[in-house]
């Protein structure tokens, strides 16, 4: 077979055409499960073999939308849960960021398993145990033991993030700013926040996220008594898929949100990425 | 830049006088670690030690005071067990391999620029956020007897009724859970992939093209090994989480054999205290398997710097 080096092999017509029946392929594979969730949510009739609805309404959307309603509040109650997870992680993930992003110490490895494995391992390997730990402390079947126990996925996915943020991170604009005169606090504010503010946006809109869509977290935790959005969805999932379906589209929204506001810094080479396998 | 401070003294502090310069900096690294680490500790390893201990029958509450290996043997002699486990092996590699191959060949196909390259990333990448349980839910209401999927098939004349749909979710074969899982990671290994081979570019390939490799010999020797340290973290991360996840097998598993998180929850949840200690030797099967992923991984991602 003689090579045929001179021909930029790219521009054959068939290649282009194979290129855009597979790039059709994969959309089409990725978009398909969300389809039928929006089809159900505006459908009144749709039995078996009729492949649209044949009677379409507005009732599950009314219901779900409805104030008042168990659905408000309940996704009320998955946005403040979420809120208050994602303040203590930027609360406590910042400063250990900054100490793993900056500093070379002993032991530095050990924290950094530490804080990888809750990344890593699966949350019902230790959820069984924690809610052993929280009966006792009588923290289970509350609201803030369920904040505590999703602090487990997100407090290490901001650490890792905001530890990649800060090994860019130059501190002698903040020597700077001291020499000439700046406090601690005018130093952070104004000098350290603007520098790392991206990476704290991104870092805490993927921990929302991830707050967001905890299942079996809150479930046992909660212990029923704590509904959030996503219990509420499986509820459904047999019972009404058209509200399911609604309850669905609800749910992505933040998460299709969260993408447009950070897909500037998702480049795929920094950690933002690598703590999306926890959503 | 006027001063010339260099990197290596970052750590300096100008005004804290009465402590040597090194202690400063030690105990700014531990006041800066402290909080995230005591929660982490707490949290994690104490939920790990007490699930562990719980494992080996220790239960002071009840009057269980002493160590044993009831748990495991119980749990390693149970056909239910060992069946869950091959299972649960089976969801996580089989679909941390098809995930992983279609992520590469989805970043294949994304490097080069085209007209609508944004807009089709972007597709790309939406359900990087979307969570699973969406996914599956998605999923259950395209595969079921009644499914989207199944109706098409009747409209087209291929089966009659739901019956005639072959089982692809709440089957033994898991298949419903593996297209959820390959659907979800093939843009997040992809992603990485695709970052990597934008950032080694295609110069190359294009030596080893003109030095004579077809397509398949420049990506088989050049591109994949390029990419590769990339795919192995992403799948060992994939694996991982497959392994341990509760509500896909939980919405779409077969009553049996059970998914071990599934079935782990179910036994802790059980209303026999007995079955607590066995729930919890399965939580740990499950944290020692995602250990033994990261020990894999280092090992993998060393041999492969090696060479």
């Amino acid at each position: 077979m003689t090579s045929s080096v001179t021909t930029p092999p790219r521009n054959r017509p068939w290649r282009v055409t194979g290129r855009w029946i597979g790039i059709s392929a994969l959309l089409a594979f990725l978009v398909a499960p969300i389809v039928p969730l929006f089809v159900w949510s505006i459908s009144f009739r749709w039995f078996y073999p009729a492949i649209l609805p044949t009677e379409y309404s507005t009732r599950a959307w009314v219901e779900v939308i409805t104030p008042h309603n168990d659905v408000v509040g309940v996704a009320w109650n998955t946005v403040l849960i979420a809120l208050v997870v994602t303040a203590f992680s930027i609360l406590l993930g910042v400063p250990a960021g900054r100490a793993l992003g900056l500093y070379e110490f002993r032991g530095k490895r050990v924290v950094e398993w530490l804080i990888l494995a809750p990344v890593i391992v699966p949350g019902l390997a230790v959820v069984l145990g924690i809610h052993v730990l929280f009966i006792r402390a009588g923290i289970h079947n509350s609201i803030p033991g369920v904040m505590l126990v999703h602090l487990v996925p997100t407090l290490p996915y901001m650490t890792l993030v905001m530890s990649g943020v800060f090994a860019n991170y130059d501190t002698d604009f903040e020597l700077q700013a001291r020499s000439l005169g700046a406090g601690r606090i005018a130093t952070q504010w104004y000098v350290t926040l603007p520098a790392i503010f991206p990476g704290v946006v991104v870092g805490a809109l993927f921990a929302f996220i991830i707050s967001w869509s905890q299942y079996v977290l809150t479930l046992l935790i909660g212990g029923g008594q704590v509904q959030t959005l996503p219990l509420l969805l499986f509820g459904f999932v047999r019972s009404d898929p058209a509200i399911a379906g609604a309850l669905s589209v609800v749910f992505i929204l933040p998460a299709v949100l969260v993408l447009l506001l950070s897909s500037r810094y998702l480049s795929g080479d920094n950690a933002a990425v690598g703590g999306i396998g926890n959503i | 830049m006027e001063r010339t401070s260099t990197r290596s003294n970052k750590s300096t502090r100008p005004s804290v006088a009465p402590l040597s310069e090194d202690g400063a900096r030690r105990l700014t690294i531990g006041l800066l670690l402290a909080p995230a680490v005591l929660v982490i500790l707490l949290l994690f390893m104490g939920g790990l030690v007490s699930g562990f201990l719980r494992s080996l029958g220790y239960f002071p509450l009840i009057g269980l005071n002493e160590f044993n290996f009831d748990a495991y043997t119980s749990i390693l002699t149970d056909n239910g067990f060992l069946r869950s486990f091959v299972l649960t092996f089976h969801i996580a590699f089989t679909s941390t391999v098809i995930a992983g191959i279609l992520a590469v060949a989805s970043a294949m196909l994304l490097r080069p620029s085209f007209r609508g390259k944004r807009f089709v990333q972007f597709i790309f990448s939406l359900n990087l956020t979307i969570p699973h349980l969406v996914g599956a839910v998605g999923v259950l209401y395209l595969f079921s007897g009644s499914g989207l999927v199944s109706r098409l098939a009747t409209g087209a004349g291929l089966i009659d009724t739901p019956a005639g749909f072959p089982a692809m979710v709440n089957d033994p074969w898991a298949i419903g859970i593996i297209i959820q899982y390959v659907w979800k990671e093939i843009p997040f290994i992809g992603v990485i992939v695709l970052a990597i081979l934008l950032s080694v570019g295609e110069d190359y390939e294009s030596v080893a093209r003109s030095l004579g490799a077809n397509r398949w010999q420049a990506f088989r020797h050049v591109t994949l090994p390029l990419i590769m340290p990339g795919v192995i973290s992403a799948s060992v991360i994939v694996f991982a989480f497959t392994f341990g996840a509760f509500e896909i097998p939980w919405l779409l598993g077969a009553t049996f054999p059970k998914a071990l998180p599934v079935l782990a929850f179910e036994s802790y949840k059980d209303v026999d205290l007995a079955a607590r200690p066995q729930a919890m030797a399965m939580s740990m099967v499950i944290a020692f398997m995602s250990t033994l992923m990261i020990f894999a991984y280092m090992k993998l991602s060393r041999r492969y710097i090696r060479s």
